[in-house]
């Protein structure tokens, strides 16, 4: 059930995220080859790679969002702060819990602003314990200054989130993972579908985020991945190429579909 | 320089044609309902009055009201829709958001859509086989309503999981990525995002089974009965089975007669679409995406 609780909060590694041997099928269509990851905690890891090449798979597999599609088969092993999210007694919603993702279209759920802000909340609070308004109000305010939204939207907290600007939206899927306080955030292209200066300022806070939470940010924007993350992951065809520190994967890649990659070969 | 070309005034013409066309077909329909509903009010009209709401046949259901009609009518339709849109939207959301996307989930939607266009006389054998003779209920509301219920089920499950599947899966994965369990999701944000939705089914469903006649007619509607019903297991009289004997079984009825009867049910099954419809525009204005 809801309550069994299969994730400590103490991490036991410095490890946010490691994968063993990782395969992911569609149905028979192998989507993950053997990807083996190590992603360390605090930091910022962006995760690059051309359309198609298994990026939202990976994503989708660490917060086991993927089972939902009945045909999805994964062998290997995912841990998440050292434990095995596909082991027997893991319940998916205590890893969703510690690992929050945000995708690639802001998807604000049609509520309030406030009411998406505890959502998830409220979701992992036990039954019939209610939250007192200033608690809310408390969680609601300290979740949207984090996300830089706070000033923005403190005086229409009542209305649809859907009415906010992309931007502002993005934020608010952002600081609703926030009070159930996660460890790990995904993001999925979190930035394809601002403009600039959307970009910028959801990027600014990703930077800002930086040290609290482990992020896992793909982007399809080289600039973005060589400016705003500590390590980069390269992907091609399902398979994990490179793995470094970011300003030495964009100055001397160590491999040559990297360079190609890079220098948009790809596009 | 942007004169028209000959081409440009052949697509006019063209253009000019189809429009003249759709137009004319729309007229075509709508036109038997026009004439249908000038013709109901026309000869059937003077004879609505208190009177003849409040009153029962008389003079072997040629003169007098249609109280036990009327009353029984409301009866059937709120036992059926009782008995069939709490289990048809349980169905609904099982196959939408539940089941797995297998053949077995594809065979059996297949199926819920055929069986919508079983035609009401076989359900109306049906029921007595199952309702009636089966489960002992007897000739009776609640058997006659149950057979509605089944043959409205299909109407129902397929309205409301295409109103459901109108909910955008971004959605569901916001909820689901946040750890809630697929029932959390159907009860905070798609149910609420799909009601207006769904009561459309309502509504066709209140509009089909007030009107049909065969599934009650062996089932718990009585030709003639001058008395309300007062539980479920009574036979009661009902407005569409009563048109069907006074416009057929019964000699020397009045003209207007069967016209007053026809237009008190339009009136019904109307209002109480209205009713829905204004729900609806409600519920839509309060929409939040
Ligand atoms: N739900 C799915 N069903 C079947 N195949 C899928 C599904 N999602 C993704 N794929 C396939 O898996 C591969 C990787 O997709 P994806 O992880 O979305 O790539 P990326 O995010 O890197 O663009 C693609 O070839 C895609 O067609
Ligand atoms: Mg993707």
């Amino acid at each position: 059930m809801a309550e069994s609780t299969a994730l400590p909060a103490e991490p036991t590694t410095a490890l946010a995220i490691e994968t063993r041997k990782l395969n992911l099928w569609y149905g028979t269509f192998q989507a993950l080859f053997d990807v083996d990851l190590e992603i360390k905690q605090g930091i910022i890891t962006s995760l690059i790679g051309p359309s198609g090449c298994g990026k939202s798979t990976f994503l989708r597999s660490v917060n086991r969002i993927n089972e939902r599609l009945g045909y999805v088969r994964t062998t290997g092993s995912i841990e998440v702060l050292g434990f095995d999210v596909y082991a027997e007694n893991v319940e998916p919603v205590q890893v969703r819990k510690q690992v929050g993702m945000v995708f690639q279209r802001p998807n604000p759920l049609p509520l309030s602003i406030r009411d998406n802000v505890l959502f998830g909340y409220r979701t992992h609070q036990e039954r019939g314990k209610r939250l007192s308004r200033s608690a809310a109000d408390e969680i609601v305010e300290s979740s949207l200054r984090q996300v830089l939204l706070w000033d923005q939207v403190k005086d229409r907290l009542d209305r649809p989130a859907v009415g906010l600007a992309l931007e502002e939206q993005q934020k608010l899927c952002i600081a609703r993972l926030l009070p159930v306080k996660p460890s790990v955030l995904l993001m999925d292209e979190p930035c394809s579908a601002l403009d600039p200066k959307g970009t910028e300022a959801v990027e600014e806070l990703i930077w800002e985020l930086r040290g609290q939470y482990t992020i896992l940010i793909v982007t399809h924007n080289m600039a973005q991945a060589s400016r705003a993350s500590d390590e980069c992951i390269f992907m091609l065809l399902g398979k994990v190429i490179e793995h470094s520190q970011t300003a030495e994967m964009f100055v001397t890649p160590k491999c040559q579909e990297t360079a190609d990659y890079i220098e948009g070969r790809y596009g | 320089m942007f004169e028209a070309t000959e081409l440009n005034l052949q697509n006019q013409r063209r253009e000019r044609l189809f429009r003249t066309l759709f137009l004319a077909m729309t007229l075509l329909l709508i036109l038997p309902v026009v004439v249908i509903l000038a013709m109901l009010v026309y000869k059937g009209g003077p004879m609505i009055s208190m009177d003849f709401l409040l009153t029962e046949p008389t003079n072997g259901m040629t003169a007098g009201g249609i109280l036990p009609a009327f009353v029984g009518t409301i009866w059937l339709v709120v036992v059926a829709l009782i008995a069939s849109v709490p289990i048809g939207i349980a169905a609904a959301l099982y196959l939408s958001e539940y089941a797995p996307d297998n053949w077995l989930t594809r065979a059996i939607n297949l199926a819920v859509i055929n069986l919508a266009g079983v035609p009401s006389i076989v359900h109306a054998l049906f029921g007595v086989g199952a309702f009636v003779i089966f489960f002992r209920f007897g000739t009776s509301i609640l058997a006659a309503s149950l057979t509605l219920a089944v043959m409205a089920l299909p109407v129902v499950i397929v309205s409301t999981r295409e109103a459901l599947q109108a909910v955008p899966q971004a959605f569901r994965e916001a909820c689901w990525s946040m750890g809630a369990t697929r029932w959390q999701t159907i009860r905070k944000v798609v149910l609420p995002n799909s009601l207006s939705g769904i009561l459309t089914g309502v509504i066709l469903e209140v509009s089909r089974t007030a009107g049909e006649t065969a599934p009650i007619m062996f089932t718990g509607a009585a030709f003639f009965l001058p008395f309300l019903p007062e539980t479920v297991w009574d036979q009661t009289m009902a407005l569409s089975l009563h048109l069907f004997v006074i416009s057929t079984q019964v000699p020397e009825v009045p003209e207007a007669l069967p016209y007053g009867v026809a237009l008190v049910l339009i009136s019904l099954v109307l209002s109480m679409n209205a009713v829905s419809i204004a729900f609806r525009v409600y519920l839509r204005g309060k929409k939040k995406w």
